[in-house]
Formats: structure tokens, C-alpha cells, sequence
């Protein structure tokens, strides 16, 4: 079996790129691209840290097909951040030392930020529900709800201020 | 491990023409089993059919008072259809249950069907609601209860060929209500250890005039336990009847033990979670009439 | 609360600033063990048995070597055989020869997973393909997975050549008990024959994973000239160097091993599986060799903690002094010796001063992967039945169980079991935090029921280098061998720059290559911050009398005629009290005046402090279902000094939630085969972030007077206490003693229902 071209927008970047048919998204970005801020935990969609943006829709990449991406737009952690400009989320993980190793991090910033696009006033409980599917085992949780929460009040401050008539 | 191939095709007929050309051909939609499956070496198809290039198979329409349902439609996507939730909120819930936000953005319904798993969340919650599939393959279509599909687990009754296009939702009675539950050990990320689902009608009077229940994970497929359903009908949902719908319900269940729990624990719990969830439904039941 | 007297005020030590590495780590830019790229890098799988215990009767690898793009295939044969091993290593050959038959077997597999064979290729999926294509001939044996079998006198025996020891006379038969270990004093049988109330049960946990979500990962390059390179995730590049060394019968000079960014380790990365192999790979092909497990061969194949068998009888008086203790517990093993049996006896009591006690472990292996470390290693299954039996007598003597618990609680000045008197400790002091927090006295509702708990854990120190230069401008150059696993990285750099007396971001930290800085141990023991962060404090202050001697010799005083405040040497000379240089300006002439400004310290830290800690958890349970929710929980520790307060409490955090998953949900499960049956993060349940409620901390600082800054190791103990604290708070909500971990539903509910 040979290896398919497929073209997608890959954080923005129109982008061709090569993979078997039965490799998955999360091959393509982590082998060919080197987009290696998404990880694999567990290759089952069982622990988040693979989480990008497809569409607009936050998937575990190890459970899509890099062939399906064609044509799609794919955002991954290393967009998150808009060049040296840190998303709020990014900083407040940041301030309140919401990460220990850090390598489920990327996966819960992707599924944060996801989350605060879709509901810029979450509950705690919310935020845990929606958080699930991100395997942390060094914080106990604790700090990234916080750090979540707080972007989120931090995100609708600007906002209003933004709003605000000048 | 060989790379299968990957074909997107953009109508039925291309799909149906592609299965059928290869017999070792898998129908992917939301990939969450699928991949999985091919990932870990369980399945090698020869190829895999992706079917969300297909007009139709991603979203809900209503048609007839009812709902289809393309069988690529993600399990998040049905939150998002208000008339769908205002009917079966028990169907969308039950498919929201499974996996995360990560999962659900791509599992289907009708993945979660033909994956033919027992645990499957969203199944008994289609069983009581009378949901059909709408199958296609190289004979034609053919609409089948949802209840008719999975044989064992892993298997379905589905020929070679064959796929399910959609799933299909009768219109919700007048009175009538619906509502699923699970027992999983954390609060998410769990397959279930057991599952029940009720589908009620409700008159004026209060008294249940049609009662279906459906149980997860206590025999190899889905069970509708007819007797369960019968032992509310007529009744005011009183503790008599819920207490002998529970005893049909467990004299129903033929569970095994295995790594997520004991058959007598399973059996146990259908019993409970049956009162359960039809309190829920009965509920939005009165809600409705 | 006593406020300790000795408390000194700092600049930095307690502030939060951003770790140095947060940026890369928030952005996806840090290089973890499957992040790194060699050039040229084939990529490895390993074979893994699908048996629990067989003997490999042959191994044909002749279709896997010849398959396109197979550049190197090795088996058990390819390692140095056991006698070159014994001839080399001596004393210490034991150990080697388990780690390297752990990592490839010959001869015989003693797990379902086991290394058999492993492939170098050029791509992932030629390299599985090449695996398919290894014949090997097994001759399956019977195997063991639980205590009772491993320790019956006909069990089939995984080692025929081990055994026991700590048995006097010497056992003259073979048996899969690797170690009795014993420790007591004064006379418990006499203590529990006259008591005024006993207690006691059989307890059980099963075998945990570390979990660390990624799994392990490594890449080698051996040359032809015999120096070789290894990059890797792990707790420590000198334990990369030094096993592999061994196990390949090599120079440890002629490795270099990089530390790359760890993804967890908790204990479970304190060991090689991996890197030997790949270093064999990349001989044998001539190339770097990626190897990479999956989740399911870190389940299978990384050392789980070892479940347990933990029979107890506690006595006591009347007015709650405990006044003897028996405990005999059975550590279920993996395939090799080494479960933490020492550490598990020695815990167990530690917090408590009794008179009369006994405690008897056990290390009986089993066909299970090899256990290895995991936080605190041994001390939650041992302290667990204590803490229960503790909570037992509070009810049965009607006695507040915090008061119990202080009323027996060990003090500065007692003398341990080991025979080591307690220093400058906070157990009585965390458990007054605790009485004292407002969850203590809140009100539960139905089905509500709040366990309480204690621990210790007694922390490590050890060898540390870490070397400390100054830039041409004044900024500070950090350099030690100890990953940083949870924010250590700041933590030295807050040490640093509080003795050099300048801002924080003026210190940079680098975690180095083992060729590139002197030896350091493992991150682990909760050593990290107290040991590495012990060198990196006394290269400051040497830098320090360095940077005051020069300037004293610019103006020609003594240097104790000088002073060092705020980054800058001020002249104290009668006369000469207006002079001042800062290390901007000293560092600036230096390098090309009396030479660079440097300074390495290597040490062996002693002085090292226990931690002790207090957990409170409320739970409710469904009484129909079995189902527990944990409402709420609070840990309270002894941490001596905060120095990076977040990542303090991340580490209680942290513990707590590990703890609480064991208690709860978590436990290897086997099939009758022998086989893991839920090697994966769905049917291994770690806690998920809706399970779990805030994790509130209450830290109690009570420094260590043997550390420059009063540290003490914070790291491990705080996953000793949940086990009990959340068995007490289950059987004080359905008001039954829950005995078995893991508390899950089907448990809980079988339990009442049999109590009905």
C-alpha cells in the first residue's frame, strides 16, 4: 500500500503531506510534520493528551485517520499561543503551577481553550465534566480547574472591557 | 501490519458499490471503535470506507413528526438539534454518556449499534424509543428494528455488504417519555456495567398505557425485556409495579463476571436502575402530556 | 499550632514565580522520550510474551531478518550471559541480572509481556510486521498470580535457584518467597493478652500502576568505537548509565545519556527496560534506535506496586494509648525480588511510638511484571491496615480519632523501631492543622461518613553535584543531573538566586547530560529539592566568598571586611565603607582578571527529615448501588520549608488523587491465563477529573535544621494516608469496615448486601 498525499490547513498553513492510509492523524503530525506537542498517552482516545481541533471540534487525534483530514482545518497546541502572545489559558496554567510534568498539558490547553469558546462561563463542574477525557496523574486536578476558571473570568473581563463603549 | 486502503466516496451507491467490490472492507464513521480496533491489530480490513463525504450521513432532519439520523452524525452533533432533545432526551443523553468530548465528537449512534458491544450506551436508549436503522447494501435498502442488528457480541446481523445509512426515530407520543442510566465506577470515561433505558406513555389520568425497557450489559446483546415493559402497563407506577417490572428485569438478565463487575451485581443494579430511569421517564412524561 | 521559633524570613523561598520551563511546556515545544529524533533513527519493537510463565524452548528469527527493511534483530542470546555479570559485578550481581533478564528474557518468561525478542527497522510498521514473523517455541508452565498459590509447598516456582531470606536456618528447598523481613521490640503477644480492647483484621489492596501518562521511551546509538549515546525519559540519566553499563558489560564513561523531559515516573522510572535493548539494536545495525512501548506494553511490562495481604491486631488501653501491635503483611511480588518490603515494614509504625510492636513482611513473587518503585514504596499498603485499625479503636473507645491518633503520635525525641530518634518532625503538629481545619468539624449529611488518616514516609537524600558560573553579565548558570519531574527546575532556581541575592530571573537552570556534570542520584526519595537543591545552595555560597574575596582584593581589605547584599559586595573597611561591586561588575573583569567565576559542589546530603501528613476525605455512598462520591478532602503536611509553594501543594495534590484512585478504582485484574486483562486506561481506572473534588491544602512549615533552608522531602508521603483515610470514611458512611481495596461499587454493594 502506498502512501496518499493529503491536504489540509494545518494551523492555518495550507498543507500537503504524506501517510499510509491506516496511519493516524496524530502519526502525521507528531512523524511527518514534527508537530510533536500533541502526544500519544495511550493511542486509545482514553487519556486527551493527543487533543487538537478539527473544524472546530476537539478529537483525540490518535482516534482519527490522517487520511480523513483532508480538506479539514486542524489546529494543534502549538497554535494556540498567536506567535509569543500566550492564550490566557497557557498563562494562567502558568500562574497558579498547573502543570507538574507537563506532558498532558498540551492536551488539556487545546481541550480548555475548546471549552471557553464554547462556554466562556463555566461552572467547576462544567469545567471537571468537560475535562474528563484528559488524563492528569501528577496535579490531582486541582490547579487546572482553577487555572481554567480563572482564564475564564480573566477571558470575560477583556471581554466586557472590549465592549465597553470608549 | 498492512496499511488498508482509504476510500472516501461521495454517494451511497459509491459505498454500496465499494463493499461490495471488497469484502474485507470496513465502514468507518466516527472511527472511535474502528481505529481503535485497527490500531491495536484486532481487525485488518483491507480497506476502510469513510461515509462522512456522503450527503446525509452527518445530521438530524425530521420527517414525518420523526427523526433520522445519518449514521455519521457525531453523538454531540444530536445536543445541538432541539426538537431531537425535546423528544428523546433519553436517546441523546445516552449517547453523550459515552467516552469524553473527544469521543463524542466523533462517535456515532450508529457505530456505537454495530460495534455490537452489549455495554453499548446509546443502544437500549434507541431499543425503547422503537428506533429503526435504515440499511443500505448491494440488494437494495431495508429498515430493520435497531434490536435486530446486533446478534453476540462483535456481531451483527448486517450481510456482507451491508451498513446502516441511518437511524430513524418515530415520533414521540403524546405522554410519553424517555430516559437512560448507566452504573459506571468513576463518573465518566466508563463503559458501562450496566445500562437501563425506559420508554413511557403516560395518559391524563396518569396511568401507563405503553412501557418499554431495555438493559445494557447484562446479556450478550441489548435485552427488551417485554415482560418488564408490560408489568407498569396499566398501572400508576405505584411500588407494586415498579417492584414486579424489577423482578422481570432481573429474572431477564443473564450476566457474566468479568473485570467490570460481577453477574450478581449486574443483575442487582438492572433492577434498580430500571426503577430508576423510568421515575425519569415518567417524569417527563407528565412533563409532556 | 506551634509556630515553630527558628522560622526565617526570605526574598524568594515561598514566592510562586513561572517555572523556567513553563513556556515550552505550555506550547507543546518541550522534547519529552517520543519527542526526540535522532538522525538516521530506525525504529524498534519488542516481542513480548503472550504466556505468564513458560520456558522458550527455541527462538527463530531468521523471517523477521530477512524481511525488507529489518536492519537488526536481538534475542536474550545477544546480552551478556549471568556468569560474565557475576565475575563483574560481584555483591551487586544479583540485582543486575534480574534488571537484565527483566529487560530480555532467555531462556524463560515469568510474565505475560515479558521481552522476548525485539526489531530495529526503518519504519514502526515494518518493525511490528518483523515481530510477527519471530517463531518462538514455548513450553508453558503453570503459573502463579496470588499469594496463597505463590506460597503453597508444590506452587511452580519462578526462580528454582531462590531462596528465602532473612529464614534462619537457611530454607533448604527453592520458593517464590524472596524475603522475610522483621523488625519489633518489647513484647506484643503480652501486650495484646492483657489488653483492655483489641483490634484487628485481614487486609488487602491490589497491584497498582504508577501511571505516569507517558510511557517510556528512549534513543541509542552505539558506535563502532564503542562510545554510545542514549536519549531518554527518565528519573535519572545516571541510573540510565550505570544499569546499562552493567547489563552490557561496558564502560560507563562511554555513555552519555541525555535526560530528556519526563512524563511522569512516580517510582516507575527509577529503572531500564528499554535502553539496553535499543543500545543492542543500534550495535547490531549500526544506527540510532528509537524505542517506544504502548500503553498496553506499559501496563504489562512496568513495574506495578505490589498488592498485598495485611493481617493486624492492634491493642490498646482504655484511654486510647496504644500499647501493642502485631502486623504481618505479604508483598505480591512481581517476577524478580525487590518489592518494598524494607521500606513497607519500616513505614508501617513510623508515625506512632508504641512500646510493643511486631512487623513481619513478606515478598512473595508471582507471574506478574516486576514491581518497581511507586511514591512512598510500600508504606500506603502497610500504613493502611494501621490507620483502619486506628479508626476502629477511636470507635470502640468512644475517642475522637484525631485525638487518638495524637495521643499515640510519635514526638521529637522518640526513639523509632529502627532505633533512629525522631528529629525536628510535624506529625502532632499536622494533626492539631487538622483538628483545627474547619472540614473537621463540618456537618455531614446522610450516607455521609468522614474518614481521617496519617502517614510518614522517611525521605532519602544522598549524592548530588551541581555546578553554578557566572555569565560575562551577571546572570546565573544552574546546571545539576537531577530531572525535573515537577517544577524543580524553579525550586533551584529560587535557592540560587536567595543566596546570590538577585532576581529570580537572573538564574537560569539546566538539567545536564550525565558527561557534562557529576554524578547526581535519582529523582526520587523526595530528594530532589533537599539534596540537588543542598549543592545548589553551597555552590552559590561559594560563589559568594568568591566574588567577596575578589572585590576585597581590588581594595585591598580582607574579605571578611566585606559583605554580600543584594547581589553586590559592599566593602565594611573603616574608610572604605563607600565602596561596592556587584556581581554585574565583578563578572564583567572576570574572566580575563583572576578567571572565570565557577563553583561545583558534590555532596551526600544527610539530615534528611520523614514527612508526615494528615488526609481528611468525606464520602458519600449509594447505599443501593455501592457507588462512592468523595465530597470533599483536605491533606495537611509537615513540608518543612515551602520553597515553590505550588508545586508543594501539587505534590499533595497530587499524592492525595494517586491514593484516593487506589482506594477506589484502581487494581491490575488478571484472566485465568494469566494475562492482564484491563491493560489500558479504560478498564484501568485512574481518577478522571470529574471524580474528584478540590483537593484543599493546608501546609505546615516546620524546617529542617540540617538544610540551609529547612527542606524536607514533600514528594511521596502524601499518598500514604488515602487508603485508609478514604476506607474510613466509606465504612463510617455504611457503618461496616471496609477491608479490600479497591472500594468499587460491586464491592461495597456485595459487602452490604452480605452483612443483610
Amino acid at each position: 500500500m502506498s502512501k496518499m498525499m493529503i491536504t489540509a490547513s494545518i494551523n492555518g498553513d495550507t498543507t500537503e503531506f504524506l501517510a499510509y492510509p491506516g496511519d493516524t492523524l496524530l502519526d502525521a503530525l507528531r512523524g511527518t510534520m514534527g508537530l510533536t506537542g500533541s502526544k500519544q498517552g495511550c493511542g486509545s482516545g482514553d487519556c486527551g493528551a493527543c487533543t487538537v481541533m478539527m473544524d472546530g471540534q476537539m478529537v483525540c487525534s490518535c482516534l482519527v485517520l490522517a487520511a480523513e483530514a483532508e480538506g479539514r482545518s486542524i489546529a494543534t497546541i502549538e497554535s494556540v499561543a498567536e506567535g509569543s502572545q500566550l492564550h490566557p489559558v497557557q498563562r494562567k496554567f502558568l500562574e497558579h503551577g498547573a502543570l507538574q510534568c507537563g506532558f498532558c498539558t498540551p492536551g488539556f490547553i487545546v481541550a480548555a481553550k475548546a471549552l471557553l469558546d464554547h462556554n466562556p462561563n463555566p461552572t467547576e463542574s462544567e469545567t471537571r465534566y468537560w475535562l474528563a477525557g484528559n488524563l492528569c496523574r501528577c496535579t490531582g486536578y486541582d490547579k487546572i480547574v482553577r487555572a481554567v476558571m480563572d482564564a475564564a473570568a480573566e477571558m470575560r473581563q477583556e471581554h466586557s472591557t472590549q465592549r465597553a463603549p470608549a | 501490519m498492512p496499511s488498508p486502503a482509504f476510500h472516501a466516496p461521495k454517494s451511497l451507491a459509491d459505498a454500496v458499490a465499494m463493499l461490495a467490490a471488497d469484502p474485507g472492507a470496513r465502514v468507518l464513521s466516527g472511527g472511535t471503535d474502528l481505529i481503535v480496533q485497527l490500531q491495536s491489530g484486532r481487525i485488518a480490513p483491507s480497506a476502510v470506507i469513510d461515509l462522512k463525504r456522503i450527503a446525509g450521513m452527518i445530521g438530524v432532519r425530521s420527517e414525518a413528526g420523526g427523526f433520522v439520523i445519518g449514521a455519521a452524525t457525531p453523538c454531540t452533533a444530536l445536543k445541538a438539534d432541539k426538537a431531537l432533545v425535546a423528544a428523546w432526551p433519553g436517546v441523546v443523553e445516552a449517547a453523550n454518556l459515552i467516552g469524553s468530548v473527544q469521543v463524542r465528537n466523533r462517535a456515532t449512534m450508529a457505530g456505537n449499534l454495530c460495534n455490537a458491544s452489549p455495554a453499548a450506551d446509546s443502544v437500549p436508549a434507541l431499543v425503547v424509543a422503537g428506533a429503526t436503522a435504515v440499511i443500505a447494501g448491494p440488494g437494495g435498502s431495508r429498515e430493520v428494528p435497531v434490536e435486530a442488528i446486533t446478534l453476540s457480541p462483535g456481531k451483527t446481523s448486517l450481510a456482507p455488504g451491508e451498513f446502516v445509512a441511518e437511524l430513524r426515530l418515530p415520533a414521540r407520543p403524546q405522554g410519553g417519555g424517555d430516559a437512560y442510566l448507566r452504573s459506571i465506577p468513576r463518573t465518566e470515561m466508563d463503559i458501562a456495567v450496566v445500562g437501563a433505558a425506559a420508554a413511557l406513555v403516560i395518559d391524563a389520568s396518569g396511568t401507563c398505557t405503553a412501557a418499554r425497557i431495555a438493559l445494557g450489559a447484562v446479556a450478550p446483546t441489548v435485552l427488551l425485556v417485554e415482560a418488564a415493559g408490560k408489568a407498569l402497563v396499566g398501572s400508576k407506577l405505584d411500588d407494586a409495579a415498579l417492584e414486579a417490572m424489577a423482578e422481570a428485569v432481573r429474572a431477564a438478565c443473564r450476566p457474566i463476571d468479568d473485570k467490570r463487575g460481577t453477574a450478581a451485581y449486574r443483575t442487582a443494579m438492572a433492577g434498580t436502575l430500571a426503577k430508576r430511569v423510568v421515575a425519569i421517564a415518567a417524569k417527563r412524561a407528565g412533563a409532556s402530556t | 499550632m506551634n509556630a515553630p521559633q527558628n522560622k526565617r524570613t526570605f526574598r524568594l523561598v515561598g514566592t510562586r514565580p513561572v517555572r523556567p520551563d513553563g513556556i515550552d511546556k505550555v506550547t507543546g515545544k518541550a522534547v519529552y522520550g517520543t519527542d526526540f529524533v535522532a538522525a538516521g533513527m530506525l525504529h524498534g519493537a519488542v516481542l513480548r510474551s503472550p504466556h505468564a510463565h513458560a520456558h522458550i524452548r527455541s527462538v527463530d528469527t531468521r523471517k523477521a531478518e530477512a524481511l525488507a527493511g529489518v536492519k537488526a534483530v536481538v534475542t536474550g542470546a545477544d546480552f551478556p550471559s549471568l556468569a560474565s555479570l557475576e565475575v563483574s559485578l560481584g555483591e551487586s550481581s544479583g540485582n543486575i541480572k534480574f534488571i537484565s533478564r527483566n529487560c530480555m528474557a532467555h531462556e524463560k518468561v515469568l510474565y505475560e509481556g515479558h521481552a522476548v525478542a525485539a526489531v530495529a527497522a526503518v519504519s514502526p510498521a515494518i518493525a511490528e510486521a518483523a515481530l510477527a514473523l519471530i517463531e518462538i517455541d514455548y513450553e508453558v508452565l503453570p503459573h502463579v498470580m496470588d499469594i496463597a498459590s505463590a506460597m503453597a509447598p508444590d506452587a511452580p516456582l519462578l526462580h528454582d535457584d531462590m531462596f528465602t531470606q532473612g529464614v534462619e536456618p537457611k530454607p533448604d528447598k527453592p520458593s517464590n518467597v524472596a524475603l522475610r523481613f522483621g523488625i519489633g521490640r518489647g513484647d506484643p503477644d503480652a501486650a495484646l493478652a492483657g489488653a483492655h480492647v483489641v483490634v484487628s483484621g485481614r487486609f488487602s489492596a491490589l497491584p497498582v500502576h504508577q501511571g505516569y501518562i507517558e510511557p517510556h521511551a528512549c534513543v541509542a546509538a552505539w558506535n563502532a568505537d564503542g562510545q554510545a549515546q542514549i536519549w531518554a525519559s527518565s528519573q535519572g540519566a545516571f541510573m540510565i548509565r550505570s544499569l546499562t553499563a552493567s547489563i552490557l558489560g561496558i564502560s560507563q564513561a562511554d555513555i552519555r545519556v541525555t535526560p530528556l523531559e519526563i512524563g511522569g515516573g512516580f517510582g516507575g522510572k527509577t529503572t531500564v527496560y528499554l535502553e539496553p535493548v535499543a543500545m543492542v539494536l543500534s550495535r547490531k545495525s549500526g544506527r540510532p534506535v528509537r524505542l517506544e512501548m504502548s500503553r498496553s506494553e506499559v501496563f504489562r511490562a512496568t513495574g506495578p506496586a505490589p498488592g498485598g495481604e495485611m493481617d493486624i491486631q492492634m491493642a490498646a488501653d482504655a484511654d486510647g494509648t496504644i500499647t501493642g501491635v502485631v502486623l504481618e503483611f505479604k508483598l505480591l511480588g512481581g517476577a524478580y525480588p525487590g518489592s518494598d518490603t524494607h521500606s513497607g515494614a519500616m513505614s508501617a509504625l513510623a508515625h506512632y511510638n508504641i512500646a510493643n510492636c511486631r512487623v513481619t513482611g513478606w515478598d512473595v513473587l508471582c507471574n506478574m511484571a516486576s514491581t518497581a518503585a511507586y511514591r512512598a514504596p510500600g508504606a500506603p499498603q502497610t500504613i493502611f491496615p494501621v490507620e483502619s485499625c486506628i479508626d476502629d479503636l477511636a470507635m470502640k473507645l468512644g475517642i475522637d480519632p484525631i485525638d487518638l491518633r495524637l495521643k499515640n503520635a510519635v514526638r521529637p525525641g522518640d526513639v523509632g523501631l529502627t532505633g533512629v530518634t525522631a528529629g525536628e518532625i510535624g506529625y502532632v503538629e499536622c494533626l492539631e492543622a487538622a483538628k483545627a481545619h474547619p472540614h473537621w468539624s463540618a456537618p455531614l449529611g446522610a450516607n455521609q461518613g468522614r474518614g481521617v488518616a496519617g502517614g510518614t514516609w522517611g525521605n532519602y537524600g544522598g549524592p548530588s553535584t551541581a555546578s553554578v558560573s557566572i555569565s560575562e553579565d551577571g546572570s546565573v548558570l544552574v546546571t545539576t543531573g537531577s530531572p525535573d519531574i515537577g517544577g524543580s527546575r524553579a525550586a533551584m532556581a529560587i535557592m540560587a538566586a536567595e543566596v546570590l541575592q538577585v532576581p529570580y530571573e537572573q538564574v537560569r537552570v539546566t538539567i545536564a547530560d550525565t558527561s557534562s556534570i557529576g554524578y547526581s542520584m535519582l529523582t526520587g526519595g523526595s530528594r530532589t529539592t533537599f539534596a540537588t537543591g543542598k549543592a545548589v545552595i553551597e555552590a552559590c555560597e561559594a560563589i559568594v566568598l568568591d566574588l567577596r574575596g575578589r572585590a576585597a582584593a581590588m581594595w585591598s581589605v580582607d574579605p571578611a571586611e566585606t559583605e554580600w547584599r543584594d547581589g553586590t559586595v559592599f566593602c565594611t573597611a573603616a574608610g572604605k565603607d563607600d565602596k561596592q561591586l556587584s556581581i554585574r561588575k565583578i563578572a564583567a573583569r572576570a574572566n580575563f582578571a583572576q578567571g572565570p567565576i565557577a563553583a561545583e559542589v558534590a555532596l551526600n546530603a544527610q539530615g534528611f527529615l520523614p514527612g508526615y501528613c494528615v488526609h481528611i476525605c468525606d464520602t458519600e455512598v449509594d447505599p443501593e448501588t455501592g457507588q462512592v462520591s468523595v465530597l470533599r478532602y483536605t491533606t495537611v503536611q509537615d513540608v518543612g520549608t515551602a520553597i515553590h509553594p505550588d508545586y508543594v501543594e501539587g505534590q499533595m495534590q497530587g499524592g492525595a488523587v494517586q491514593g484516593i484512585g487506589w482506594a477506589l478504582n484502581e487494581g491490575y485484574v488478571y484472566d485465568k491465563s494469566g494475562r492482564m486483562d484491563n491493560p489500558g486506561f479504560l478498564d484501568y481506572r485512574i481518577p478522571v477529573c470529574s471524580d474528584m473534588p478540590m483537593i484543599d491544602t493546608v501546609m505546615i512549615e516546620k524546617p529542617n535544621p540540617a538544610h540551609p533552608f529547612g527542606v524536607k522531602g514533600v514528594g511521596e508521603v502524601p499518598i500514604v494516608p488515602p487508603l485508609g483515610a478514604v476506607a474510613n470514611a466509606v465504612s463510617r458512611a455504611i457503618g461496616m469496615r471496609m477491608r479490600h481495596l479497591p472500594l468499587t461499587p460491586d464491592r461495597i454493594w456485595s459487602e452490604l448486601q452480605a452483612a443483610e
